[in-house]
């Protein structure tokens, strides 16, 4: 049998894994929201293996919000990032630089 | 026989993974993405989830990731510069990550959360429907959250749609144009009879 600790595991690599693509991606958007997408998707799978082990069917209502919340992020920031394309021609994220923060 | 089914699943659902972050090309790590979405439907098959993992390829799959494949391949993108600082930042992410790894599986390791602490469940009987005790739930307890999502979804649709409109081809308003505006240049008068005057109709009439 499958052990519950083996999915939080697999969710915690996956997790560290999409960090560790933020660190590394940070010139191109794109991949920066790839990786938020895998996060989610981590923490999702966090969210349906204690829902499945603890027998509560909430956890999985959860991760369908989550879903739904994600699905809106992810039309805004693409939708972000083509008005941004157009204005500056670039994607690179150290070009964004405009709000001098 | 389940066993081996995670195994391989996991180990491709961290492959693929690792080719998203990795890859040069943005068009392959869309595709790796959505291997990765795949296997973890699978994964989620597992746990007994069927309605989420039937929803998670056909929202994610059937529509973020070709959403993302259509930007991607829009985008004249100059692939060059973005790679900059690839290697540089690579010791510092596999630190950070290894460390996040190292404490979650401290933590959620099977010291904690093993089979003999949480036993696996029972499962469910035939005829149990997931996807009926998720619609009980949502629609009863969790639908005032529902129709805020709902809400969510339409503010996303109006947000990306304004985001995209050319400037041009956006409806706004002139204040001063509208204010300028002269009655000449908004009213015709045409002078007309109120009814077609017609032969036939006069003359039974008369």
């Amino acid at each position: 049998m499958i052990a519950l600790s083996d999915f939080l595991i697999l969710g915690a690599l996956l997790f560290s894994l999409s960090v560790a693509g933020i660190f590394i991606n940070r010139k191109n958007i794109i991949i920066l929201l790839m990786c938020i997408e895998l996060m989610l998707l981590a923490v999702n799978l966090n969210f349906i293996a204690f829902s499945h082990f603890s027998g509560d069917i909430s956890g999985q209502i959860f991760v369908f919000f989550i879903l739904t919340v994600a699905a809106a992020e992810a039309a805004i920031g693409l939708a972000i990032l083509v008005a941004l394309f157009r204005n500056l021609h670039t994607i690179n994220v150290s070009k964004l630089d405009s709000l001098k923060g | 026989m389940e066993q081996i089914i995670f195994y391989c699943f996991a180990a491709t659902l961290l492959f693929a993974s690792t080719m998203v972050i990795t890859v040069r090309n943005p068009v392959r790590a869309a595709l790796f993405l959505i291997l990765a979405f795949f296997t973890s439907a699978g994964i989620w098959l597992l746990l007994e989830a069927e309605f989420l993992a039937l929803t998670l390829v056909l929202v994610y799959v059937g529509a973020v990731m070709v959403l993302f494949l259509f930007v991607v391949m829009m985008l004249d993108i100059d692939l060059a510069p973005l790679q900059e600082g690839f290697t540089k930042y690579l010791p510092l992410g596999i630190l950070v990550a290894a460390l996040i790894t190292i404490e979650m599986i401290a933590v959620l390791g099977a010291s904690h959360f093993g089979l003999d602490i949480v036993s696996s469940p029972v499962p469910h009987p035939e005829g149990y429907s997931n996807t009926k005790e998720i619609g009980l739930l949502l629609y009863t307890v969790y639908v005032y959250p529902f129709e805020i999502a709902s809400v969510i979804l339409t503010v996303a649709i109006v947000a990306a749609i304004t985001l995209t409109l050319r400037k041009k081809t956006s409806k706004t308003q002139d204040i001063s144009q509208q204010i300028k505006v002269r009655r000449e240049d908004r009213v015709r008068l045409v002078k007309m009879d109120a009814v077609k005057k017609q032969d036939s109709d006069q003359e039974s009439q008369s």
